[in-house]
């Protein structure tokens, strides 16, 4: 079927089975390759896109179903002014990540949680990113990373 | 040194071979005699290693592959001091079959230890010959010749040429003498700073980085059904239903390998789900209940490994021993394995993010009997691996089915389950420690035993140790694992102590038989054996009522050894560590394979009174690594094994019964979590000039032991069955 999607402020026309997880809608339809495969039920986050601005399990929700509803992915993450969000730099300079493979799905849990707490707590930090799993053990950085980003959102 | 080595390598793939460059692989020592440096042994012509272009790019090419240890930005950092020039000029291919020097696997702490001693020296020899070239042209001697960014210029302002206008684009036919000194550790601009990985940002950013996010022109997407149970036989499938699906293009049978190429890849995960309902399959797994009263009845091949027999002839006071189990355990990638294969009709395109890419493609190549020169292997990253998992098996995947589907690359994508069930585990292990101590509690003999499968089945070359490989109709065999030996070891790493007792024994009971499939999981045996060990130290200076850490002191003569225990303690505070009802502190300590990093580990728990829930509250961590080419990368190295041990020891055991695992996804095998994560310091000790010692596997094992001896230092309950849970600590508790 074809449907339209609204994906990093673009509206895009898909045509894919109607049950497709919207996790391969971005990654094979769209090229865009942030969102990653982990486990495909939900269980990591290394899939995490926002709709709407809350994060979503892209691996678990049918693309076809998303309607009107936005989606924005970690390449369509942007500050206020259109620069890379501060998150992004903010994961560089702690150098957050060994393989890396899980850190898009932790930033976009982690914009989430920034646009409703500004200032979290570490406790508030890890209760948001509790269900996205590491592997490499980058969880100190994470956090870091999320902190020193915090400050220069809401110094 | 081009921040985007793995976009490009990503998109370009193949591309980059309009570089190669490779010089004849020939073995040998070095001319004057003596062992060339690392991995130039086996890869002994500079041009192997290093490319000046006629662009002025240079080209560092390496065996070793970028698994998120950084392993690719250290020796960029090594090859840019060597040479002179700023890390932005530098282009790194690596693990790729027709263009890399062949490095054997990038594992066991090895690649800067080898591969970086190679680039070291590789790099150095180039620039001495460079300089002689342009001492020849500017007629000016070469020891007063300076170099900037590949600029050769004579002193004050006379004439320069550049590395490019010298050799651009030409091989420099010359094999490595080994005999340039690389630059001394004052000289250096960028080994032993905290230079930030060039692969991170697009990694973080979302860019195609991993062999995941490879979309070649025309690919498809294979999956695999693999069998319900170890050594199932395949006896129907519904092949004909499944073609019919849309977008599915066929349907691969060969014995017990069965699988499905689609145009897309829900296609292809829905088309592989049909299939799997339809495989009618005949079990025969027979899994042991008891893994570890398994062990002990097996027939093992036995090996003493150490003996020193104790000169004088006092009778020890007292005998003490204990039993300390390791379960089975998973290497547990976030990404499962994947890989991306492409078959012209008499040649296989292999994209992998294989540790082993040169051997897993010869692998490939003898399962699908062509000449091994026909396989091209190429490294892309995949999720961090920490040993032998899918990835390898993927791979031969992807090559059956693309063989099937010629001239479309096949993608083939593990699930998570596929993960879970089938990667290769760590050994599960049983450990026995007896001490004869004198009146003081001072060990005169110590005796250890242990028993183990194997912990390295990696393709090696062999289609046998490949899933594929197993299950065609023509099977390949399995060959029997070996056991190691020293210096590295495998089952029995670290199982020799570091620490001085006059009398000693150590035996290695290796059981060849698999009934779990098993291989390299960080560490090896060293996770096991460290805790085992430290556990068993613990306990002798509890029954010597002496402090542990004065006691390990007491037992150690080498001054590093000494200095990590020191600097960790003061560092952690642990005389001034209140006591507090409930808590606990504890130390780990070992020397990596007794030949890489040291590294203690302090760690304070907090115990549940009621619940018996276990909480590590904060971590510390000093290692000595001997001369540190990015600490920044060592330290995440570091600390990412200290949280990965916390979380085997504190959660991890793979689940089955009599048949099948039943550990298959994350709530059947569960990880520890960012609020169970504790907080760590890591320190390293500075030893400019000393050999680099690796860092990727060192706090497995004192960090797992670091852990009991705080438990036990909380609770007065000493666990020796990893993981230590809270469900263990509660009926030991009950016992007592
Ligand atoms: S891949 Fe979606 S939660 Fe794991
Ligand atoms: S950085 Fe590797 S899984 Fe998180």
């Amino acid at each position: 079927m074809t449907f339209t999607l609204d994906v990093n402020g673009t509206k895009h026309a898909i045509d894919a089975d109607d049950d497709t997880p919207l996790l391969y809608v971005l990654r094979d339809e769209l090229g865009l390759h942030g969102a990653r495969y982990g486990c495909g039920v939900g269980q990591c986050g290394a899939c995490t896109v926002l709709s709407n601005g809350t994060p979503l399990r892209s691996c678990v929700v049918p693309a076809s179903t998303l309607g009107e509803r936005t989606v924005t992915t970690v390449e369509g993450l942007r500050g206020e002014d259109g620069s890379p969000h501060p998150l992004l730099r903010a994961f560089i300079a702690e150098q957050a990540g060994q393989c890396a493979y899980c850190i898009p799905g932790m930033v976009m849990t982690a914009a989430a949680l920034l646009k409703h707490t500004p200032r979290p707590t570490e406790a508030q930090i890890h209760a948001a990113l509790d269900a996205n799993l590491c592997r490499c053990g980058s969880h100190n950085r994470i956090v870091r990373a999320i902190q020193r980003a915090a400050e220069e959102l809401a110094p | 040194m081009s921040g985007d080595i793995s976009r490009r390598a990503v998109l370009q793939g193949s591309l980059l071979l309009a570089f190669a460059l490779t010089g004849p692989r020939a073995l040998g020592a070095a001319p004057g005699g003596g062992e060339l440096p690392g991995s130039l042994r086996r890869n002994r012509q500079l041009d192997a290693w290093i490319r000046i272009g006629a662009d002025g790019v240079v080209t560092l090419k390496t065996g070793k592959v970028e698994l998120g240890q950084g392993i690719l930005t250290a020796l960029g950092q090594l090859c840019a001091d060597e040479l002179d020039i700023h890390l932005e000029r530098l282009h790194i291919i690596s693990g790729d079959t027709a263009v890399s020097p062949y490095e054997g696997t990038t594992a066991g702490s090895n690649s800067v230890s080898e591969g970086g001693k190679a680039v070291r020296y590789a790099a150095a020899e180039v620039r001495a010959l460079l300089l002689r070239m342009a001492s020849q042209q500017l007629r000016v001697p070469a020891e007063r010749l300076r170099v900037t960014d590949g600029t050769i210029s004579a002193p004050s302002g006379g004439a320069s040429v550049t590395y490019w206008n010298l050799v651009g684009g030409k091989a420099l036919n010359q094999a490595a003498t080994g005999t340039v000194k690389p630059k001394a550790p004052g000289e250096r601009k960028h080994a032993g700073r905290a230079v930030p990985r060039v692969d991170l940002p697009g990694k973080i950013s979302g860019e195609p980085a991993f062999v995941q996010d490879y979309r070649p022109e025309r690919m498809v997407h294979g999956r695999v059904v693999r069998a319900p149970s170890y050594g199932a036989t395949l006896e129907s499938a519904d092949a004909a239903t499944v073609e019919r699906m849309p977008g599915v293009h066929t349907v691969v049978r060969d014995g017990d390998f069965l699988g499905v190429i689609a145009a897309k890849e829900w296609q292809a995960i829905k088309a592989a789900s049909v299939l799997a309902q339809s495989a009618r399959w005949k079990e025969q797994a027979a899994l042991p209940a008891d893994p570890y009263a398994w062990l002990l009845k097996q027939p093992s091949r036995d090996s003493v490994i150490e003996e020193t027999v104790r000169v004088t002839d006092v009778a020890p006071e007292r005998t003490l021993e204990a039993r300390y189990h390791r379960p089975y355990q998973m290497h547990g990638a976030i990404g499962p394995s994947c890989a991306v294969a492409e078959w012209d009709g008499e040649r296989l395109t292999l994209h992998t993010h294989s540790q082993s890419v040169f051997d897993t493609s010869a692998a490939i190549a003898r399962m699908l009997r062509i000449p091994v020169e026909h396989v091209h292997g190429m490294h892309l990253p995949g999720s961090g691996c920490y040993g032998h998992n899918g990835a390898d098996d993927a791979a031969a995947d992807a090559a059956l089915l693309a063989r099937a589907h010629p001239r479309h690359p096949v993608r083939v994508q593990w699930s998570r389950e596929d993960e879970h069930a089938c990667e290769p585990y760590g050994s599960a292990m049983v450990l026995d420690v007896r001490a004869g101590v004198d009146a003081q509690g001072n060990v005169l003999d110590w005796n250890y035993e242990l028993w183990s499968t194997p912990h390295g089945t990696r393709p090696g070359g062999h289609p046998g140790n490949l899933l594929a490989g197993r299950s065609l109709k023509a099977p390949f065999p399995m060959p029997t694992p070996g056991g190691g030996g020293p210096p590295n070891y495998s089952a029995d790493r670290n199982a020799i102590p570091l620490y001085d007792f006059p009398g000693r024994k150590v035996t290695t009971h290796l059981v060849t038989q698999m009934p779990l499939r098993v291989s390299s999981l960080r560490g090896l045996g060293a996770y096991g054996n460290v805790f085992a060990i430290e556990s068993f130290m613990d306990e002798l200076a509890h029954a010597a009522k002496v402090d542990p850490v004065e006691y390990r002191l007491r037992h150690l003569q080498d001054a590093r050894a000494k200095a990590v225990i020191q600097k960790a303690v003061e560092r952690f505070g642990w005389s001034q560590t209140p006591r507090v009802p409930h808590r606990g502190r504890g130390i780990g300590f070992a020397r990596y394979k007794n030949i890489a990093s040291y590294c203690a580990v302090c760690l304070e728990v907090e115990v549940d009174a009621t619940t018996h829930a276990i909480r590590v509250r904060r971590a510390v961590l000093v290692a000595d690594a001997g001369e540190v080419v990015n600490p920044d990368g060592a330290a995440n190295q570091l600390e990412g094994g200290l949280i990965q041990s916390l979380s085997w020891s504190l959660k991890e055991a793979v689940r089955h019964d009599a048949r099948r695992i039943t550990s298959r996804d994350w709530s059947t095998y569960p990880i520890l979590t960012f609020s169970e994560v504790p907080s760590v310091e890591v320190e390293l000790i500075e030893r400019p000039g000393e050999p680099s010692l690796g860092v990727g596997e060192a706090s497995q094992g004192p960090s797992a032991a670091a852990l009991g001896n705080a438990l036990f230092d909380a609770t007065g309950v000493r666990l020796r069955d990893l993981p230590l849970t809270p469900e263990r600590l509660a009926k030991a508790r009950e016992a007592r």
